[in-house]
Formats: structure tokens, sequence, C-alpha cells
């Protein structure tokens, strides 16, 4: 077996994250590639949640239906998940604890409610046990998980990394001892020299990279492990991390910043978006340049608020009053996550226009093992007057009217002048006015100008198999993963896809260029076809069907495998 | 500098004899007094007339949206803190549409000055109650008058901790500009609560009815403005007598000290051409 999917499953707080984390560290270091996701519901306690790990001797991106091994570390977890399993899986249970008795072949036994109180005297260490199970089942060597609990356990009491050791290694043996069977058997070496994070991690490394210095927000599920990453590389960076009394604080408080010079950033999702959709008109009117990161899911409302859905699609590329140009980007990867993070602090200054980061849920949190980041790809062009070039400035206007529709942008305090930013409808000074000749040159400066420059810019969609392919599935954001291996698993040489890293201003030109005479089937997760919409508005291209899900959970690989072949027939 | 130097050239929107123009030469004043340069003053406001007031002087402006005023000055200042940051706000900008962001910064203590144009109406709006509007006030709206309890922002803020809470009055610009000069020296949050006739949309709380009731308030043996309930009590005088003057002072310690800012240089300062996160990025390898 050369792929293996584990589960592990309980109730909040019975630290399945704590069991994942570790775990996807010992099976990095072995040099296996990861795809781990987390189902959790909005609760601290109680429930029921569960986390995935995909392994894989070959880039793995997305989660699928069922887990060879899954680890129920409570009884309601056994019903839920017993259907969850392969044909060749195991569900691994403490049956003396959860009181069940007459259990079927492909159930495992373990004690491991007896293990963690006969080493640590205390059921906290049930979910150390179950990680040295996993590693026996898994035939991983227990020096690897040594070496890991030491870096999580550094500065703690020997006591507690001994202990920890202790109850891990009783979980190795047992499986040892009582399981024979080598089929969970997987390794590989080639994974080794990556970086393990998740979507949210990599965006806000993309915006340090890209020189950030101040960043707001309110804590909003799943966006907050932005701040949270940003916030612990502060220092290191000198990066004022600022937690907003609410979402409309967030967004003007970046405008501030941005207005006079710091490049600045805030993230949320829908909702926590939607009050800020006031400020993104504001930015567009000051031609303050921002980035906005929405981490999309389900709603309205509050919605599903640990889940993932990609309904703010629309919302995004038409959010606040008024017309002006922005551009948005969806990463479908962690890599791209980082990547576009970082270039939409240059296009936000490049165009002083707002740019969005559209991703959700699924890539937020998706923990995957990913190439080193190519840092010489990320060049920060600040397009501002220098405070060098600034002494010579005289004159000057923050809205002079220009062939470019761009105007120069000075920052105050740098200049001898002073500089307007207004609401209002203004002159070139930034003055107030009410002049209905100015009104047309700003709105064209605005819009039309900067829209046609970011035309030219628009990041190219990814495809695969596109020439040849009579079909060609059409995604945008976190789909691309699921997208891909359906198309590599179904390997039909008239099937090829393409994914959308950007899509406002909508890569129309080259959709155009690369759909002409395609059947074309949109995969969302979404209820309204969204994006075949879009695509319909802006090219004429009707699509002939709309794979939808929109039942809050990301798409797995086999049942969009499944919904893609049934098209077929 | 002199007065000369804040001239600026936009046309005046004011109604004639609109308590906006004694605070407009009140900020120029200071800003002549303290010693400024136009360019490193920043005045943010949001919407309203107070809110027009930043383009009636030669310094930076960043005019904003309506009840939005500080969350831009606070994060300006953050960004740059050489900036003098100076906030001409109204009663509706900054209680009404702005309030949650007026308890929060004060909170916060960023070192900015605040100067709320306190009208009691709405003017741009035409004559609606504004939350500082009093009991009784008869508008189009509130044909009945007004039905909710006025918004006591000067105790508010002392509740909260601001540093430096003050009334002043439109029509004394000699001691206003002293009062927001007070203000901006002070190391903090400070709030300056402005009683501003409104010529077109008042008519009970004109400059005959504030110029009746005002005195000021004598720092020193008398009044002690440290003394948080004796400025509690200060600050709740209403309409027999209305004391004008610095009502409330604590000094401690701004956002700038607490954050650490004030150790390091100033954000826009920084060069961010070429950083480098690959020790970082150890972290997840």
């Amino acid at each position: 077996m050369n792929e293996l999917t584990i589960k592990i499953t309980g109730e909040a707080g019975q630290g399945m994250q704590t069991i994942g984390a570790a775990l996807c560290r010992v099976f990095k270091k072995t040099g296996l590639y990861i795809y781990a996701n987390q189902d959790y519901m909005s609760r601290v306690r109680g429930g029921n949640n569960f986390f995935q790990l995909r392994i894989s001797d070959k880039p793995v991106s997305c989660p699928v239906e069922k887990a060879d091994i899954t680890i129920a570390l409570d009884k309601k977890s056994v019903d839920l998940h017993k259907e969850g399993v392969t044909k060749t899986g195991i569900l691994v249970l403490d049956k003396e604890k959860f009181g069940i008795s007459g259990v079927p072949k492909n159930f495992f036994h373990i004690p491991f409610y007896k293990l963690a109180n006969d080493i640590g005297g205390n059921d906290i260490y049930i979910n150390t046990v179950c990680c040295g199970a996993i590693l026996g089942l898994t035939r991983t060597g227990f020096e690897y998980f040594e070496e890991v609990l030491k870096e999580i356990f550094s500065g703690k009491e020997e006591k507690i990394v001994a202990k920890n050791i202790s109850a891990a290694k009783a979980g190795y043996d047992f499986v040892t001892a009582y399981f024979k069977d080598d089929k969970f058997k997987v390794s590989s070496k080639a994974a080794r020299n990556t970086l393990l994070m998740n979507g949210n991690e990599a965006i806000a490394l993309g915006a340090i990279k890209a020189g950030c210095k101040f960043y707001s927000a309110y804590p909003m599920t799943p966006s907050t492990s932005i701040m949270d990453t940003i916030s612990h590389f502060s220092a290191k960076f000198n990066i004022l991390v600022e937690q907003a009394e609410d979402e409309i604080a967030a967004v003007n408080m970046v405008i501030g910043a941005s207005a006079v010079g710091v490049r600045s950033m805030t993230a949320t999702s829908g909702g926590g978006f939607a009050l800020m959709v006031e400020g993104v008109s504001l930015s567009g009117m000051t031609e303050t340049p921002v980035v906005i990161v929405d981490a999309q899911r389900p709603a309205p409302a509050t919605g599903f608020p640990t889940r993932s859905e990609q309904a703010d699609l629309d919302f995004l590329i038409h959010a606040g009053h008024g017309e002006f140009a922005r551009a948005v980007y969806s990463p479908g990867t962690i890599e791209e996550a980082f990547y576009l993070t970082a270039k939409a602090f240059n296009t936000a200054e490049k165009y002083q226009i707002p740019v969005f980061v559209m991703t959700d849920q699924h890539l937020a949190d998706s923990l995957m093992n990913i190439r080193v980041f190519d840092l010489n790809r990320v060049k920060v062009k600040r397009s501002i007057i220098s405070k060098e070039d600034s002494a010579q400035i005289s004159g000057y206007k923050r809205y002079k009217l220009t062939a470019s529709g761009i105007s120069p942008r000075a920052i105050p305090s740098w200049i001898s002048d002073v500089i307007y930013v207004d609401s209002d409808e203004h002159n070139e000074e930034g003055h107030i006015t009410e002049d209905a000749a100015m009104r047309v040159k700003m709105v064209e400066k605005r819009f039309y100008k900067k829209m046609s420059w970011l035309s030219k810019e628009i990041e190219k969609p990814v495809t695969f198999n596109i020439e040849k392919a009579k079909k060609v599935i059409l995604g945008f954001g976190s789909t691309y993963g699921v997208i891909k291996e359906a198309c590599e698993k179904i390997s039909d040489k008239n099937l090829g896809f393409a994914h959308l890293p950007q899509v406002w201003p909508f890569p129309k030109l080259e959709l155009g260029r690369l759909l002409k005479g395609k059947k074309i089937i949109t995969v969302e997760n979404n209820a309204g076809a969204q994006l075949a919409k879009l695509l319909m508005r802006e090219t004429g291209f009707c699509v002939s069907s709309s794979i939808l899900q929109y039942d809050g959970r990301p798409f797995n690989l086999d049942y969009l495998v499944k919904r893609i072949k049934e098209l077929r027939q | 500098m002199n007065i000369n130097d804040f001239k600026s050239n936009d046309e005046i929107a004011w109604c004639p004899g609109c308590g906006d123009f004694g605070i407009l030469n009140s900020v120029k004043k200071v800003l002549v007094n303290l010693g400024k340069e136009p360019k490193d003053v920043l005045l943010v406001s949001g919407i309203g007339q107070a809110a027009k007031l930043p383009h009636y002087i030669k310094c930076n402006c960043f005019n904003g949206l309506h009840g939005r005023a500080l969350p831009p000055a606070v994060a300006a200042k953050i960004a740059n803190r050489s900036l003098t940051v100076i906030v001409t706000t109204g009663d509706g900008d900054c209680y009404g549409e702005g309030g949650n962001h007026f308890l929060h910064n004060i909170r916060r203590n960023v070192d900015i000055t605040v100067v709320v144009c306190n009208n009691q109406i709405y003017g741009l709006t035409k004559g609606q109650a504004s939350p500082t509007t009093d009991l009784g006030y008869k508008t189009k709206v509130l044909s009945n008058g007004v039905i909710l309890e006025p918004m006591h922002a000067l105790e508010m803020a002392i509740v909260l901790g601001c540093g430096f809470v003050a009334r002043g009055y439109s029509a004394d610009s000699e001691h206003l500009s002293w009062l927001i000069g007070e203000g901006v020296k002070h190391k903090g949050f400070s709030l300056i609560d402005v009683l501003q006739p409104c010529v077109t949309y008042n008519k009970k709380n004109t400059y005959e009815w504030y110029s009746k009731r005002v005195y000021k308030v004598n720092e020193g043996p008398s009044y002690d403005v440290y003394n948080k309930m004796a400025a509690l009590q200060k600050a709740a005088e209403w309409e027999e007598k209305i004391p004008i003057g610095v009502i409330y002072r604590k000094e401690s310690d701004s956002y700038e000290d607490r954050s650490g800012l004030n150790n390091k240089i100033p954000l826009v300062e920084e060069k961010i051409e070429d950083i480098d996160i690959s020790e970082a990025l150890k972290e997840f390898s």
C-alpha cells in the first residue's frame, strides 16, 4: 500500500487536533506526503469532531470518502463512523470502556483508557496511546515520535515528556503484539525536504514577506489563524497586530494605516466582510490600497461557522456601492495562497485599489506538506514616491489626472506639500467637488482605466490536458486539489480541467481561447453555480452542467470522481 | 509658521454664523502656537458639517466615512507616530454612527486629539435629533419631542478611563484653542467636546442659551481635575450651569508605550523590499 487514510474521531476537547498535528509531524519527518483536514463543530466541548489524515508517497491534496484506520475515542464515534471504513480498513476502539461486546471482524480493540491510566494515571494520555497505536499499525519507526514529542514539549518538564513517551510506547507495543498484519505499512522518503503548513499560515507568511506592517482584524472562524500567525512573528518583523472592536473598525484602520504609507491587511469571513463593505468602497474612492482576505464559510448569516463553502464569489466581485476597480485572487493550493497574497500587496499598491484573497475553511485549515517557497519569486515592488524623491516634489495633487489613470502617490510628512484624501467626490487636489465634468474624469480614472490595466495582468488559469480534452472541468479556489486528483484518477484523454487562481478581473480572453468548442462543467462548493453564471456573463459560454456541493463540506475525491463519471454516461 | 500658513483655498460650505467657524479658528491657532508645520499634521474626519473642517485648513486630511473617523485616525498615528493627529468630528459622527469606535478607542488610548463639534442636532441631513439633543426637543421626525435620554459623552469618557476630558465653547475661541492645545500635549486619547450652536436647525441651544450658562472650570485648589468622582459630578452639570474647561485628567501609558511602538522605528520607515523570512519558514520544516 502506498497510500493510507487515518481518521481520529471523538468529542470536542478530546484532543484530536493534538494527535493529528503530532502525527503529521511524524509522518513528514519520515518523508511521507500529507493531506490533513479537520471536521469540527462550533463548540469547545462535546459533539463529534474528526481529524482526517491522508499519507502517501505522492502529493495528496484533498479528502477521500473512507478511512483505512479509524480511531474512535468515544462510543458515539463508533456508531457515527463505522460506515466510513474502507473494505480492508479497521475501526479501532476501546470496547471495554465503551461497553460494547461482540464487535464485527473489522473492529480492533485497544484498551487505550486502561493503558493511559496505568501509565499516566489520567484519561488525558489516551491521545498519546492512540498516537503510538497508529505508529504501530503503520509500522513507523518509534524514534520519529520521540523526536517530535521532544519538539512539542520543549521547555516542559522532562517528567511530562517521559510519561508521554511511555504512553505512546504502550499503544505501539500493544499493536505490535496483537496486530500482526502489515497491510497498513506505508513509507516514503520523497517528501522530506518540504514545509508543513495550512492555507492560513501561507497567507500570513505571504503578507509578512510582502511587507505588511499593520494588521487589524476581528476574530472570525475560519480566518483567525492568519492573525495568530502574523502575531506570532510580529516582534521579529516589527508588525503591529491590532484586534479591532469590530470588522468596520478593522477595515477602516487598515485604510488609515495604508493612507499614510504602510502596507496593511485584514482578514475575515463572509459575515465580517459584510460589515467591511462600506470600507471597500472607501478604499475604491480614496484610492487607498488594502488587502482583504475572505476565508469563506457557509452562510447566510452565521451559517456553519467551522465549515466550508464557496458562495461569496458573487459577493466579493461586487461588494461595495458604486463602481471602482478591484482584483480578486482565488488560490487553490497552499503555495498559491502564499504567492498570491504577496502579489496582492503589489497589485493593491500599484493601482491604489482594494485587492481580495478569497479562500475558504477548506484551504484555510488543510495541512499539507509543500515545496519550500522560492523566495526569489516574490519581488516587493513599491509604487509610492520614495522618501528620497519626496524632497523634489512641489505642487502635489493626490488625485492628479494622468493618462494611465494612476496618480503618483506621495506619503504625508515626506513631502513638503499637504495631501487631501476624501471619500466625497473630489477634484485633483482631493477637495470636495460637485462638478459634473470632474466627476466623469474621476469615475473613468478609478474604474475604466484601472480595470484595463488589471485586465492585462490576470493570473493565468492552471490547466491540465486542456488542448486535447473535449470536456473541461472549471473551478476556482480550494477545489483545485480535488479536481486535479479526480481528473488524474479518471485518466480520460477527453477530460481536462482549468483552475482559476484569479476570478476578477475575469480571465475572459484566456478562457475564450481555452474553452472554445469544449463541453464545460463547473465544480463549485455553492448552490447557485456562481462560477458558471460569471463565465456566461463574461464570455457568453454556457456550461453543460455544474457539479455543486453545498452541505458545508468540501468535495471528497471519491464523490467527485463518481459525479464526473455519471456525467459521462 | 503663522496663521496664513494654515490657510486653505477651499470654499467654505457652512451657514453664515455656524459655530464651526470658531472651532476652525481655534484649531488653526493651536497649530501656530504649538509650532507645527502643515505637513506634519493629519486632520481626520468622518461625515457631517464638522467633518468638512479639515478641508478648510492647510494640513494633511483624511475625510473618511460617516462614523468612522477614529479607526483611520488611530491607525495613521500607529503607522507614523511623527504625525500630529487631530480628529474633527460631530455628535452624530462620533457618538451616534461611530459609538463603538468612541468606546474602544478611549480604551485603546492612542495619542490622538478628538474635537467633537457638538451642536446637539443633525445639520447636514437637515435637523434630525442627534445623540445629544435635549429631551423634549421637537424635530420633523420627532414631532412630539425627543424621548431618548441624551448621551452623556463626557461622563462615559471619564468612566472609560480617558486621560483628558474637556468641554469647550465655540464662541470662546481663545479658551477653546488653549483647551485643544492641552489635548494635543496630553499623551494618549484626548476628548474635547465643543458646544457649537447650529444657527439653522437648533432653535434651543443657541449662542444666547449657551452664553448664559457656560462658566470656566478653574483647575487648582478649588477643583481637583484628577479626582474621578468630582469630575463625574462636574461633567454631569447641565441646564442651569454648564462647565467648560478641563474636566478630568489622568496620566497613564499610551497605546504607543504599551504596544512597544515607541521603542521601534515608525512602521512607515521600515524598509520592506528585502524581508528575509527564511528563518520563519524553518518553523514549518
